[in-house]
């Protein structure tokens, strides 16, 4: 059976749909079995990050609702072989995802892939308790911000009490991935430091993706960053995520804080 | 200025919690209706609900219902409330009245306490007359001994040794997970202890005293089944509210040098008083 993940974070922007496509697509480049599915019915966003949204034929209201078979609605990435898309339907609503239906899919999808990586909708509401419900491994997106950290904890209560692994009185895995990480707005004390969010969140830490232009590049070229440009920065800490994902013990790095040349010369500030 | 040691006056709004207990049993009642042979099973069920006693003139008193509302958003959402309005001398329009301004404030009220059976009609929420006071009503000129009295005089009732509640074990309850923004503690039988954190968002709600390792940024209220005795001690506090026995202190009303520390928080009179530990 294949690991079901949902990235999930509560607060609606603060890159839950790019660290779905970034990871499934580093996952899948480590030759890993992968299949991506957006929950976000009516808001779909994971076609047009995956480049896929022109062939978006089936979705998963369709398979739920038995007018496609899951096979038909299964779209493989034309960079990557061992990575899908199982998109979500952008014009029904979201009270066709039914908690039998959303089972059944799951299990099915378990039962083919390696990885199974749920992009959750922001919120707390039906959509979002869906997208966790089956899950095994949690990565709560949150942002160094204040809002972002409280929705971040709100999230965690739910995954500890409204998932079938909480129900079964089972421990389910959380990771904390933090996003759009400024290391010049963390020099200025203008977001949360990393230590503190860790201390709010108490859950062990997966990466800090940077916040960078390469993000938004990339998903005007319709590639997840780990694919349109595997050596910038964010797509780095994203590779680096997914070897933790995978076990592997790696350091993390606050980004900023490992000095390049300049820094070298220039040694810190006096404080 | 003393840091070790602040205090300030706090409203007392009358706001006390107690416990409306049903029947802690379960019963079953066999029905005679042979082809339904299975019977119905009544389950007890406890609430803690919250009792406002409204004070004349109502301007007033509502006045400081929103400002306890302004400064601690959310305080009355999803709990259930009773009106106490024993003593108070009002008709039904002014009591009508009343209910439609507290629905304006969102605040839904569940049943009735101590009003006369004309005061009530089918169109008012019900008659509660099982609610158990677990506090004294009198405004406190009352000291914490007398309320320790009061309570075993109550305890009494159920247990006969009336000298033995110091000595008394106190159920309690520990938490080893951090208390999460949105996540709410209600335990009305005693204290509780908290091995983590309690979020910005999230609450603790203890008959007794609560002791918190972490770092308390939600909302602790100890005391709240009328326990003037009760505590508060956490090892950083950065808390949105604290109270005992209702009595409150939101984040502002807070001695800034307190922020961060490891405190002790207890009631004197009508004071919350708050000082640093170790
Ligand atoms: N590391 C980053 N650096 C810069 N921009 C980023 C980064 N991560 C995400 N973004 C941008 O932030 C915006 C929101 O990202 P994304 O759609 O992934 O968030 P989301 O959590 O899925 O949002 P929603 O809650 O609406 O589903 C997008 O414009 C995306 O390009
Ligand atoms: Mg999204």
């Amino acid at each position: 059976m294949g690991k079901v993940v949902v990235i999930t974070s509560g607060k609606g922007g603060v890159g839950k749909t790019t660290t779905s496509a970034a990871l499934g697509a580093a996952l899948a480049q480590g030759g890993e079995k992968v299949v991506v599915v957006d929950f976000d019915v009516g808001l779909r966003n994971l076609d047009l990050v995956m480049g896929a949204e022109r062939r978006v034929v089936y979705d998963l209201v369709n398979v739920i609702q038995g007018e496609a078979k899951l096979a038909q609605a299964l779209i493989r990435d034309k960079r990557v072989e061992t990575l899908y898309l199982l998109a979500a339907s952008q014009t029904r609503d979201k009270d066709n995802l039914t908690p039998e239906g959303v089972e059944k899919v799951i299990s099915a999808l378990a039962g083919a892939f390696d990885w199974v990586i749920c992009d959750s909708p922001a919120g707390i509401e039906r959509g979002a308790t869906l997208a966790m419900r089956h899950a095994d491994i949690a990565i709560v997106v949150t942002n160094p911000e204040v809002s972002s950290v409280r929705d971040s904890d709100r999230i965690i209560g739910l995954l500890d009490s409204k998932t079938m692994k909480a129900e079964n009185g089972e421990r389910m895995e959380k990771h904390l991935l933090l996003t759009r990480y400024d290391p010049s707005r963390a020099e200025r004390g203008d977001m949360l430091k990393v230590d503190d969010v860790l201390e709010i969140l108490s859950i062990p830490l997966l990466g800090i993706i940077p916040e960078s232009m390469d993000v938004l590049k990339a998903s005007n070229v319709g590639a997840p960053v780990t694919l349109a440009d595997d050596a910038s920065a964010p797509a780095r800490a994203y590779f680096d995520a997914a070897r933790r994902l995978k076990g592997e013990p790696i350091p993390v790095t606050i980004p900023g804080e490992k000095r390049g040349f300049f820094g070298k010369i220039f040694g810190r500030k006096a404080a | 200025m003393s840091d070790a040691v602040a205090e300030a006056a706090v409203v007392y709004l009358l706001l006390t919690i107690f416990s409306v207990h049903r029947s802690n049993g379960k019963f079953t009642k066999v029905t005679n209706v042979l082809t339904q042979p299975r019977p119905i099973r009544l389950k007890g069920r406890s609430f803690l609900a919250l009792a406002l006693s409204p004070e004349l003139p109502f301007e007033d008193w509502l006045a400081r219902l929103d400002d306890l509302a302004a400064r601690s958003a959310g305080f009355f959402l999803r709990r259930p409330v009773v009106l106490d309005i024993d003593g108070l001398d009002i008709d039904r329009n002014e009591l009508r009245e009343l209910l439609s301004q507290l629905g304006q404030r969102n605040v839904r009220i569940m049943g009735i306490e101590g009003a006369r059976p004309s005061l009530l009609g089918s169109d008012l929420p019900p008659a509660m007359t099982d609610g158990r006071p677990a506090s004294d009503f009198e405004p406190p000129s009352a000291s914490t001994e007398q309320t320790v009295e009061q309570h075993a005089e109550e305890e009494a009732v159920e247990e006969t040794a009336i000298q033995t509640v110091q000595a008394r074990a106190i159920p309690s309850m520990i938490v080893t997970e951090p208390v999460r923004s949105g996540q709410s503690l209600f335990f009305p039988e005693g204290d509780v202890t908290v091995i983590g954190s309690v979020a910005s968002g999230a609450e603790v709600v203890a008959g007794g005293s609560i002791h918190i390792y972490g770092t308390l940024r939600g909302r602790a209220l100890a005391g709240t089944t009328g326990n003037a005795s009760a505590r508060i001690f956490c090892r950083k506090l950065e808390a949105e509210l604290i109270a005992i026995d209702g009595f409150y202190k939101t984040a502002e009303d807070m001695e800034p040098d307190l922020r961060g520390q490891a405190v002790h928080i207890w009631l004197e009179g009508e004071t919350v008083k708050t000082g640093t530990l170790g």
